[in-house]
């Protein structure tokens, strides 16, 4: 039940910051920007990786796709290239490089600018969220194939540090960096400044903060199996 | 054989070293072309083909704005100004006011005239003007009206420049700077 909620969660969450009234405001600020993608690439996908919901999503599918007659093929093209975005040294490079990369001021401008890199922006941002977060909140033990919880909590950390420097380097400005909102307009009038600052703390504060939950995530996991193991050896005592 | 395939490479290779590059803000391929319907100062409904055949820079505002959009035009009349007499004469500058309460196609024609022939203006219903902002993926809000009945409007600060085609080009702001403004211009009337 708890699963089930969190991982509807986290699609309403996307669908809200995506398909709604929401996604006009997230392209005319800066801020509800930053709130849109916090959600795109952290909240969303942290809590539909906490559902865990692939083996239900699969045992979903129609028979017909589950059997179509392309998909070993498919698998065998896909996996080395899910393996290497999964590798442990790339992916929270990948995850943080992406938040950098579309807030390359004239990257942001063009993202903002163009439709259809808008839709690649805010989708890219979604996908890898949910790789990234996939990875980290695996509940299959290192036993069973899953990520070691010390290099989960090791990634988790390091994209600490590059978040609060991107975050405070924009909150902290002194000139307006990404002008794109200037020129296109506001969606109410709002100080340009205050604006790039709210950003600059949303990027900061409550995205290293998803770090921060899920290292305890990490750490109830890390209790769970030591109970399992405990249980195990209560019902065959060597004394 | 091979010396003429060798001295096309050569020439286009040249040729390719000739193309400046815009000193504005490219927009090729990033806004869509050119299209609205919209009513003229005239009162007449208008649509974006009657624009075609001229290099067309497209601004949004409001007659009561009280700096961007005068500067805005100001330096746009500037910058023409600045033009070759040929070039001038292919340009010509639409101004969309987004306030279609206070600005009517009477004041509209009041305003575009005091900054010269090549001005335009246009305006239309909430649809018409949501779907042209929308397009070029700008916005425009009101703000409090006061005891006297005035109001704010937020609105774009960019001016959008359109080839003879229609074709999206380039985005100018207001910090670019008026040389700059004046080769593009100069490029965007020979560009065909």
């Amino acid at each position: 039940m708890g699963r089930i909620l969190l991982y509807l969660l986290g699609v309403v969450a996307i669908y809200g910051v995506t398909q709604t009234h929401y996604d006009y405001l997230a392209q005319y600020m800066f801020f509800t920007h930053r709130a849109q993608h916090l959600v795109l690439h952290h909240a969303g996908p942290f809590l539909i990786a906490l559902a865990a919901p692939l083996p239900v999503l699969a045992d979903g599918l129609p028979t017909r796709i589950r059997q179509f007659p392309g998909r070993s093929l498919a698998t065998r093209l896909l996996r080395p290239v899910y393996r290497t975005l999964q590798y442990p040294l790339i992916a929270p490079v990948l995850f943080v490089g992406l938040i950098y990369f579309w807030l390359i001021p004239e990257i942001h401008f063009d993202a903002m600018l163009s439709a259809d890199l808008y839709q690649v922006m805010n989708w890219s941002m979604a996908l890898d969220g949910l790789l990234f977060w996939w990875l980290i909140l695996d509940r299959r033990s290192p036993q069973q194939g899953g990520l070691g919880y010390g290099k989960r909590i090791a990634i988790m950390l390091a994209v600490i540090p590059p978040q609060i420097l991107l975050g405070a380097y924009i909150a902290f400005g002194k000139e307006v960096i990404f002008d794109v909102y200037e020129v296109c307009g506001r969606a109410w009038p709002f100080d340009p400044l205050d604006d790039q600052r709210l950003g600059g703390l949303l990027t900061w504060i409550p995205a290293t903060m998803m770090s921060a939950i899920g290292v305890l995530i990490i750490l109830g996991l890390l209790n769970r199996d030591a109970r399992n193991e405990d249980a195990a050896y209560v019902t065959h005592p060597t004394r | 054989m091979r010396r003429w395939i060798m001295t096309a490479f050569a020439s286009l290779w040249l040729v390719g070293c000739g193309e400046q590059a815009w000193q504005t803000k490219d927009i090729s391929g990033l806004m869509p072309p050119l299209a609205f319907e919209l009513v003229d100062e005239n009162g007449n409904t208008v649509n974006a083909e009657r624009f075609l055949g001229k290099s067309t820079l497209l601004f949004f505002g409001f007659t009561h704005c009280p700096d961007v959009c005068p500067t805005t035009l100001a330096r746009l009349d500037a910058a023409t100004q600045r033009m070759d007499e040929a070039a001038r004469d292919d340009i010509q500058v639409l101004f969309v006011s987004v306030d279609p309460r206070r600005d009517d196609p009477e004041t509209l024609r009041t305003y575009t005239d005091a900054f010269g022939p090549r001005f335009i203006g246009l305006t239309g219903d909430k649809e018409a003007l949501e779907e042209l902002t929308r397009r070029y993926r700008v916005t425009y809000g009101y703000g409090e009206e006061d005891s006297n009945g005035n109001y704010d409007v937020s609105h774009s600060s960019a001016v959008f420049a359109f080839n003879d085609q229609g074709e999206a080009r380039l985005l100018i702001r207001d910090s670019d700077p008026m040389e700059a403004m004046v080769a593009d211009l100069e490029r965007l009337a020979g560009d065909t």
